[in-house]
C-alpha cells in the first residue's frame, strides 16, 4: 500500500509540468491557442511527442514507450492543470486505447507508431447524437452500421460529438455490425463519403458531426468481431483518465480560489476575514481529497491489471470525481465573484472544462445508477486486494 | 505506487482479524453491533484482554506497552478492530491521558499511572469543557491556587463522558488567574473520591446518561498530581488534541453498520432511491477510507497530517449520515424506542432514532466540525 509516486514518475511529472506550464501557464496563451482552428498548439502536440507523451500507454514493438496507467495518469492532471486543449484523452487514451486493445500487430505498429511520432491526430467517433437513457455512455453503438465482409466493409450513419473530428487524421470509429454487436474500424476522414463539420465546445475544445455515407472502413482486429467488451475496458480506463485530469483542473480551480479569498478586499478587508467564505473553500478541500483517494486508487487497480475490477474502480471514480467536480468548480466561480464570470480570468474555464469532463464519459448519476444496481451483491466495498 | 499491502501488513491484518473475532467475548461484540449501551464491565474486559496481548495502547512508547508500528499498521489495528465489532481502548486513558503522562509526566507520575491507565485499573474522566469553555476551552474558569503542598481546586467541569464510572479526573485548570487565557493553565490529576467532588448526570436527547457535570468544591490534590510544569497545560492539551492520527474517522464502524443495514433493509434495497443512497454512502465511504490509509501510510514523521481534518469532518457526517438511512429504513417502526424485547419490531428498529439523535454528538465533539474547517481554512489553505 502505497500511494506516493516514485522518482522516475516524479521526473515524469516534473517534465509534462515544464513543458504544458510553459505553454499555458500564462492564460492568454491558451486563450489564443483556442481561438482559431484547430483548437490547440500544435507545436506543443509535437514537443509532447518528442518527449515520449503521446506514445506513453503503448508498448515498445507498437512504437510506444510501454509505460503504465500511473504514467498516463500523471500526465492527464499535469494537463488538466493548465486545462490544456490538446486532444490526449481522446486521441491517445481513447481512440489510441482501442486501437492498442483491438488492432493487429500490422495495425497497432501503423496507427500507433504515427500518432506517439506526433504524426497523426486520432479522432474517437463513438458517441451518437441524441443517444438517451442507457445508450448514452454505453459500449455500444447503434446509429452508425456496418455493411460488409472479409476486408471489404463500409459504415453509415452520423456520429457526434466527435472531440477533434475535424482536425483528425484518422479516426476510430464504432459501428453496429450486421449479425449484432458493436466493432470497431479505422476510416480516413478525407476518403470518399465522409463529411466534417467542426464547430468549437464551450471549454475551448473542437468536437465535428462526422457523417458517413457507405464510407469505407478497416475492421479493427478480426473482421466481424464483436468488440463491446473490449470498447466498454478502454472507455473504463479512459474514465479513470478523465478523473485524473479533473483532478489537475479541480486543484488549481481551488488554488485560485483561495489566492483570490486572501487577496481581493471587500468592504475595507481581505475576503479571507470572512469565515463564510472560508469555510465553503475549506469544503472544496475536502471534495478535492476524496476525489483525489478515490481516482489514484482506480488507477492503481488499472495497473493491476484485473479487468474485472476495473468497471467497479472507473465507477466509483467517476462518481466521486462527478460530484467533486461539481462542487469545486461552481463554488470556485461563486467565491470570485463577478470576475469568474469574464471569459478572461481562468476560473470560469477551469469550471466549464470539468463539466465538459463529466459529460464526456458519463456523469455521476450514470455511475451511481450502475453501483446501486450491484449495491445487494456484497455486504462492504473493500478497496484492498 | 502499491494497490496491496506488502505480505507483512497483509499477515499483520489477518492476525489482527483472528484476535478480534476470537478472543473478545462475542457477547461484547454483539452488544457493538446492535448499538446497544456497553456496561463498564464489558469495556474493562475487553480493553484488559487487548492489553494483555500488547494491543491496547500501541502508540505509546514501547517501555510502557506501546509497539513500535507504522501508522499503516495502527490503522489496520484500529479498522479490524472496529470492523470486527470491538470497542476501542477507553479513548480518555489510550489516546488522551497516557500520551500526555508518557510524554510529560515525571518519571514517578510515568510508573505511578501509565500500567494502570494501560489496563484500565484506573477508569480516567476528561476535565477539559466548562459551561462558557467549550470549542473555546481557553475560557475555562476552574481555579486552582497553591496551599502548602497541595492545589485546591474550585469550578465545574461539564460534558464529562461516561464521567459516572470514572476513578480519576484529568483537569485543565486555572492556576494563574492574572495570565492571559492560555497562559495560566495547567494540567492537573484528580482523584474523584477526593471529598468536594460531585459528578451529576446530563439526560440526553437520546434518553440515555452518557454525560455529566462535575463539580469541585475546594477539593483538595496534592501538588505531585501535578503534570509537567506549572501554568503549561495548554501545551499538553495542544498535544492531546493534535496527537491524534488514527481512528479520528471511524470508517471500520460506520462501514459495519451500513452493510448491516443492507440487512435491515431487505426488500427496500429494490427501490432505486434506496439504493442511490446506499451506493452514494458506500462511495462516500470508500472515498475516506482511501483518504485514511493515505494519510496513515504517509505520515512517517510522526507529525498530525493536515488532511486529518477532513478524516474527522467527513468521517462523523458519514457516520451520522448512515444513521438517518437507519432510521428512514424503519419508518414508523422508528416509533417504539421504548419497547421492551417482547415488542413485535425488530431490535434494529428500536434502536434506530436513539442511535442517530446519539450521534448529533459526533459532529460536535473532538472540535467540533465548524473547527475542523477552521483548521482546514488555516493551516492547509492559509485563509
Amino acid at each position: 500500500m502505497d500511494f506516493t509516486y516514485d522518482e522516475e514518475q516524479q521526473a515524469l511529472r516534473e517534465a509534462v509540468r515544464g513543458l504544458v506550464g510553459k505553454a499555458y501557464s500564462d492564460f492568454e496563451n491558451r486563450r489564443r491557442a483556442v481561438a482559431e482552428d484547430p483548437g490547440f498548439d500544435e507545436q506543443l502536440w509535437g514537443r509532447l511527442a518528442e518527449m515520449g507523451i503521446l506514445g506513453l500507454p503503448f508498448r515498445e514493438e507498437d512504437g510506444g514507450s510501454g509505460a503504465g496507467p500511473v504514467e498516463v495518469a500523471i500526465v492527464a492532471e499535469e494537463l488538466g492543470r493548465v486545462i490544456a486543449p490538446e486532444p490526449y484523452l481522446a486521441s491517445v487514451v481513447l481512440a489510441g486505447g482501442m486501437v492498442a486493445a483491438a488492432g493487429t500487430a500490422e495495425q497497432r505498429a501503423e496507427v500507433l507508431g504515427a500518432l506517439s511520432a506526433g504524426e497523426c491526430v486520432l479522432g474517437w467517433a463513438h458517441a451518437e447524437p441524441g443517444a438517451s437513457g442507457a445508450a448514452r455512455w454505453s459500449a455500444t453503438a447503434a446509429a452508425v452500421t456496418a455493411s460488409g465482409s472479409g476486408t471489404e466493409w463500409t459504415l453509415s450513419g452520423v456520429k457526434e460529438p466527435v472531440v477533434a473530428g475535424a482536425r483528425a487524421d484518422r479516426l476510430v470509429v464504432s459501428a453496429a455490425l450486421p449479425d449484432g454487436g458493436t466493432g470497431l474500424f479505422l476510416v480516413d476522414p478525407a476518403g470518399p463519403s465522409v463529411t466534417r463539420a467542426g464547430y468549437p465546445t464551450h471549454d475551448g475544445g473542437r468536437a465535428a458531426r462526422v457523417g458517413l455515407d457507405e464510407a469505407p472502413a478497416v475492421p479493427l482486429g478480426e473482421p466481424g468481431a464483436d468488440l463491446t467488451a473490449t470498447i466498454a475496458v478502454v472507455l473504463d480506463i479512459g474514465r479513470v483518465m478523465a478523473c485524473a485530469e479533473a483532478l489537475g483542473a479541480m486543484d488549481v480551480a481551488l488554488a485560485s480560489t483561495t489566492d483570490y479569498l486572501r487577496n481581493r478586499k471587500q468592504f475595507g478587508v481581505p475576503l479571507s476575514t470572512f469565515q463564510a467564505l472560508t469555510f465553503r473553500a475549506a469544503d472544496m478541500y475536502v471534495s478535492l481529497e476524496l476525489a483525489r483517494s478515490v481516482t489514484t486508487w482506480a488507477t492503481m487497480v488499472v495497473a493491476a491489471g484485473r479487468p474485472e475490477q476495473v468497471a467497479d474502480a472507473a465507477a466509483r471514480a467517476a462518481l466521486q470525481t462527478s460530484r467533486a467536480g461539481r462542487h469545486l468548480g461552481q463554488e470556485a466561480i461563486q467565491l470570485h465573484g463577478g470576475i469568474g464570470m469574464t471569459a478572461e480570468y481562468a476560473v470560469g474555464s477551469y469550471t466549464s472544462r470539468l463539466t465538459a469532463l463529466d459529460h464526456l464519459l458519463g456523469d455521476g448519476d450514470h455511475h451511481l445508477r450502475r453501483l446501486a444496481s450491484t449495491v445487494g451483491e456484497h455486504g462492504e466495498v473493500d478497496p484492498l486486494p | 505506487m502499491q494497490l496491496e499491502l506488502s505480505p507483512e501488513d497483509a499477515a499483520f491484518r489477518d492476525e489482527m482479524r483472528t484476535f478480534f473475532t476470537t478472543e473478545i467475548p462475542q457477547e461484547i461484540r454483539d452488544t457493538v453491533a446492535e448499538r446497544r449501551e456497553l456496561t463498564k464491565e464489558q469495556i474493562v474486559e475487553s480493553q484488559r484482554l487487548m492489553n494483555q496481548h500488547g494491543l491496547a495502547v500501541p502508540h505509546w512508547p514501547v517501555e510502557w506497552g506501546g509497539q513500535d508500528w507504522s501508522q499503516l499498521r495502527r490503522h489496520i489495528w484500529h479498522e479490524e478492530m472496529q470492523r470486527a465489532a470491538v470497542p476501542p481502548p477507553l479513548a480518555f486513558n489510550a489516546s488522551m491521558v497516557g500520551p500526555v503522562i508518557a510524554t510529560f509526566g515525571s518519571q514517578e507520575l510515568k510508573e505511578r499511572f501509565l500500567p494502570a491507565t494501560a489496563n484500565l485499573d484506573i477508569w480516567w474522566s476528561q476535565g477539559f469543557s466548562e459551561p462558557d469553555a467549550g470549542s473555546d476551552l481557553a475560557s475555562l474558569r476552574t481555579t486552582a491556587v497553591r496551599d502548602g503542598d497541595e492545589f485546591v481546586v474550585n469550578g465545574q467541569k461539564t460534558w464529562t463522558t461516561l464521567g459516572q464510572y470514572g476513578d480519576w479526573i484529568f483537569c485543565l485548570v486555572r492556576t494563574d488567574p492574572e495570565a492571559k487565557k492560555q497562559r495560566g493553565i495547567s494540567f492537573l490529576l484528580i482523584d474523584m473520591t477526593s471529598p468536594g467532588v460531585t459528578v451529576r448526570p446530563i439526560e440526553l436527547i437520546d434518553g440515555g446518561h452518557e454525560v455529566n457535570e462535575v463539580w469541585f468544591e475546594d477539593v483538595r490534590v496534592p501538588a505531585d498530581q501535578l503534570v509537567g510544569e506549572l501554568n503549561h497545560g495548554w501545551d499538553y492539551a495542544k498535544f492531546l488534541l493534535g496527537n491524534e492520527r488514527v481512528g479520528v474517522a471511524p470508517v471500520g464502524a460506520t462501514k459495519r453498520v451500513l452493510a448491516a443495514a443492507k440487512q435491515y433493509a431487505g426488500e427496500q434495497l429494490a427501490d432505486p432511491l434506496t439504493a442511490a443512497r446506499f451506493a452514494e454512502l458506500e462511495n462516500e465511504l470508500l472515498a475516506l477510507e482511501l483518504t485514511a490509509l493515505r494519510v496513515a501510510a504517509n505520515s512517517s514523521d510522526g507529525k498530525p497530517h493536515p488532511a486529518s481534518s477532513v478524516l474527522k469532518l467527513k468521517g462523523t457526517e458519514l457516520q451520522q449520515a448512515v444513521s438517518e438511512l437507519v432510521v428512514d429504513l424503519a419508518g414508523p417502526d422508528s416509533l417504539a424506542s421504548g419497547a421492551g424485547e417482547d415488542s413485535a419490531i425488530p431490535w434494529w428498529s428500536r434502536r434506530a432514532t436513539p442511535a442517530y439523535l446519539n450521534l448529533r454528538k459526533a459532529s460536535i465533539y473532538g472540535g467540533s466540525n465548524e473547527i475542523q474547517r477552521q483548521i482546514i481554512a488555516k493551516t492547509i489553505l492559509g485563509l
